[in-house]
């Protein structure tokens, strides 16, 4: 039984790579738009090709995990920017759109003869968001980046470590993210505003922007302070214990914070009294804020021969912050996020059966709809252009072999077996 | 002495009444809704939001302290003080419902159907409203009514099993995150389920969790999981999972006045960075033999061994050492590589595109003389207005012109209220 979407009816059309771009596109398609992902063989989406993981290990465009991650629900279409006939179809499709997303360099769709004044001639109505690393304008506007690195540029990297350490890196491109929620809202916001003005119009994102509201707090910290926020490791001005400790077995965590001293002394139950635990030295938040190495070396001990999950269960009866840290493997077993129905299945034709995530909001009367898999590269060319554009069998085989569209090659799974 | 910055053109949701009953975990969403334009309006207990009381803080010239994570993410809202648990207060914040468009909250779940004003009961006061619920875990399931702060929340999202060093214990970003990731999806579930009551006229209930809402901070590595078994670990300053050798690669560099962040790629940016840094090096005289006779247009990241990582990583991290984070940011705009320097608040306030692209917005903070740059506009758009209007209020700033003004209270009855505590 097939829920109707909030989003139904909405088309969008994507010329995009990587994170930033894309994952707007997929959550979009989560909530019922039609998302057409324009790509080339001559062109490839970077995530289809640069970086593991790959299914068994075996590179190929269609056996990417970090294209599946940014790309469930939309629709492939193979079309050839370098052709004028290729772009004449982008055009086309762009004035039955509602929603052109790209993230080229600042600069590039324009070239190619699709930017947003070119577009908007032909679709008034047009909602356009460019996102890139540091906004359309600007005396550095055509650097390009990645999310990684911008990152570090933004403030996060310097927050984490030990103090006095070297800072360590977020695993990924953690503010490619951040943009891809802002520009999720942007697009929904646009949308709204010609739904009233009948108005379409541009959108420019700066990734960089975006991550500095992320970091707002430190931004006014030292105006007002003059002191610069930097990297505490786990620790917490106003909580302590405020940490990470260890598990029985290897590699298992567990953190447990404590910010009064009703919370502390439910904690001390929990651990059966042990003599140190009432000690003066740890009775109130500020004894414990000044012995707080001693203490994190004696709720250690206590920890360490403990499971994870029976721990933070037990933590959690008595109202004691605490919570495995789950490593990436725990994620899929997480009873929560399985609840939520997080993680959904999906078979692909190369791939076979694996995992898409689902947005983190769940709606009452409109949920997201069942996710399709990660399209292979050019798979919906014919029913793209024949949904959006009414073009024929014949017509179809024409263009591709002017070499304006590309056609979905036979499956080739089974390389590696 | 306090000067709101009025825009002129509208915003998208220029017309809207939200009500924010929001924790920490929620003012980002609140806010995100408000620098559309939406006349937002922050409904705090009496003795004020649990925001208001996370630290540091600043003082101003009569004394009073204002948090600056409370500061950050509570611009363009007003607000009223209304105790919930009185019933004056929960008939006023019913029929501050039936003329709402958004209501979002952050309450332990539960806790606002104990007093008559869960998603179901204000849904049929309002049945245009759309009601979001921003919580740790979600509104149901084994998890629902755990305790959890960012610590808890950025432990089970999974990321900090990706960040810090192996074998010692996982690390958390030092400025709490999760609440404004929590935040970021609670305003697109919002704007899903307004989008969608704008075509049909209905409202509903939107569900987000914090944890869940954190997944994403594992980017890709999950499916490292998900497609070929393998778990990814933290491994410090370097980077794995790029390479199908298992070659890690370092990401951050000491230089000479603090850190920078370099990652050796592939791909046609990748290339032509390692390719444009020989050049650099070469024009310091640091460029070794390899490095200048490597074909670096056929160089792929996926295939290199450990080896010939060092090597690189060996001449690189020598001439890094000499460089000023200022320097690399120059040479790198100006070459075309990726990579940046390691910033804080600091440079991030000096930076000249964020200059350039009138990003700070300046405002005048109660009890302050010189204007703040606050953060700006979370995207520029041709056609409509975005960002700051209006400075985070005071508590209760607004109960005479919401209550009086605009619901009708006269003075008398604000007089009882107060005197009886729900206001």
């Amino acid at each position: 039984m097939s829920n109707q979407q909030a989003l139904d009816g909405i088309v969008v059309i994507e010329f995009g790579a990587f994170a930033a771009g894309p994952c707007v596109g997929k959550y979009l398609a989560n909530h019922g738009a039609f998302v057409v992902k324009v790509e080339s063989r001559a062109r490839l989406d970077g995530f289809r090709t640069h970086y593991p993981p790959f299914k068994d290990n075996k590179k190929g465009p269609n056996r990417s995990g970090v294209f599946a991650m940014n790309n469930d629900s939309v629709h492939s279409l193979g079309l050839n920017l370098k052709v004028p006939a290729g772009v004449d179809l982008a055009r086309k499709l762009a004035a039955r759109a509602d929603v052109v997303i790209e993230n080229f360099t600042p600069g590039t769709v324009k070239r190619l003869g699709l930017g947003y004044e070119q577009l908007a001639a032909i679709q008034p109505g047009l909602v356009m968001l460019s996102t890139c690393n540091l906004g359309q304008t600007g005396p550095r506007a055509q650097h390009p980046g990645f999310g990684s690195q911008l990152t570090s540029l933004s403030g996060f990297t310097h927050l984490i470590g030990e103090p006095g350490a070297p800072p360590v890196i977020v695993y990924g491109p953690y503010i490619d993210y951040i943009a891809v929620g802002y520009g999720y809202i942007a697009v929904l916001a646009a949308l709204e505003h010609r739904r009233r003005t009948g108005r379409g119009q541009y959108i420019d994102l700066s990734q960089y922007e975006n991550g500095v509201q992320f970091v707002a707090p430190a931004i006014l910290e030292y105006q007002l302070l003059g002191t610069v926020a930097t990297r505490q490791a786990n620790r917490h001005a106003c909580a302590a214990p405020h940490g990470v400790y260890p598990c029985a077995g290897e590699d298992n965590w567990i953190t447990i914070s404590v910010f009064d001293d009703a919370e502390w002394e439910r904690l001390v139950k929990v651990m059966g009294k042990p003599e140190w635990a009432s000690s003066l030295r740890f009775a109130t938040e500020l004894s414990r804020k000044e012995n707080e190495a001693e203490l994190d070396e004696l709720l250690g001990r206590w920890t360490r021969t403990r499971p994870a999950d029976e721990l933070m269960q037990s933590l959690q009866n008595a109202r004691v912050h605490a919570a495995k840290v789950n490593s990436i493997a725990d994620l899929f077993s997480d009873p929560q996020l399985a609840h939520r129905g997080f993680w959904r299945p999906v078979t692909h034709k190369e791939v076979g059966a694996h995992h898409v995530e689902m947005p983190a909001f769940v709606l009452s009367e409109t949920p997201a709809a069942e996710p399709s898999p990660e399209p292979c590269l050019c798979e919906h060319t014919e029913m793209v252009l024949g949904k959006l554009l009414g073009l024929s069998e014949a017509e179809i085989g024409n263009l591709a072999g002017q070499g304006a569209i590309e056609l979905s090659s036979p499956v080739t799974a089974g390389r590696n077996s | 002495m306090i000067a709101n910055n009025l825009n002129k053109k509208p915003g998208a949701l220029t017309g809207c009444r939200v009500l924010d009953l929001t924790t920490p975990l929620g003012h980002l969403c609140g806010k995100i809704l408000g620098d559309l334009g939406a006349d937002v309006i922050k409904v705090e207990p009496p003795a004020g939001d649990a925001g208001r009381y996370r630290r540091p803080f600043y003082y101003d010239g009569r004394g009073d302290a204002h948090s600056l994570f409370w500061l950050a993410y509570n611009n363009n809202k007003r607000s009223v003080t209304l105790n919930l648990e009185a019933g004056d207060g929960r008939e006023i914040l019913r029929r501050m419902a039936r003329k709402a468009d958004f209501f979002l909250e952050s309450y332990p779940p539960g806790y606002l159907d104990s007093l008559g004003l869960g998603h179901e009961a204000l849904l049929k006061e309002n049945p245009h409203l759309v009601v979001t619920a921003i919580t740790p875990f979600g509104q149901t399931g084994p998890y629902r009514d755990f305790q959890a702060e960012d610590l808890e929340i950025m432990a089970s999202c999974g990321v900090m099993s990706l960040t810090g060093h192996p074998g010692k214990a996982p690390l958390r970003i030092s400025l709490s995150q999760s609440e404004a990731w929590a935040s970021l999806y609670g305003a697109m579930g919002a704007l899903t389920a307004y989008h969608h009551r704008q075509r049909s006229g209905r409202g509903q209930f939107v569900d987000v969790s914090a944890q869940a809402a954190c997944v994403i901070l594992c980017a890709h590595a999950p499916w490292f999981w998900d497609y070929n078994r393998e778990n990814p670990t933290r491994q410090g300053e370097y980077m794995t999972g790029r390479t199908i050798t298992g070659a890690k690669l370092r990401t951050v560099w000491p230089c000479r006045d603090g850190y920078l962040t370099f990652i050796i790629y592939g791909g046609p940016a990748g290339q032509k960075t390692n390719r444009a840094l020989t050049e650099w090096m070469e024009s310091h005289g640091c460029a070794p033999d390899f490095m200048r006779q490597k074909n670096w247009d056929e160089f792929d990241v996926a295939t290199i061994t450990q080896e010939e990582v060092n090597q690189i990583e060996g001449a690189v991290g020598k001439f890094f050492h000499d460089r000023t984070k200022a320097e690399y940011l120059k040479e790198v705009v100006e070459r075309g590589m990726l990579g940046y320097p390691i910033a804080s608040a600091d440079d991030i306030l000096a930076d000249d595109q964020l200059a350039a692209r009138n990003f700070w917005q300046p405002l005048m903070l109660a009890g302050r003389i010189e204007p703040v740059r606050f953060p700006g506009a979370f995207a520029q758009f041709s056609d409509m207005d975005c960002g700051v209007r209006r400075r985070p209020p005071l508590l209760g700033e607004h109960n005479r012109e919401v209550f009086r003004d605009e619901m009708g209270y006269s003075e008398q009855q604000l007089e009882r209220l107060r005197a009886s505590r729900v206001i």
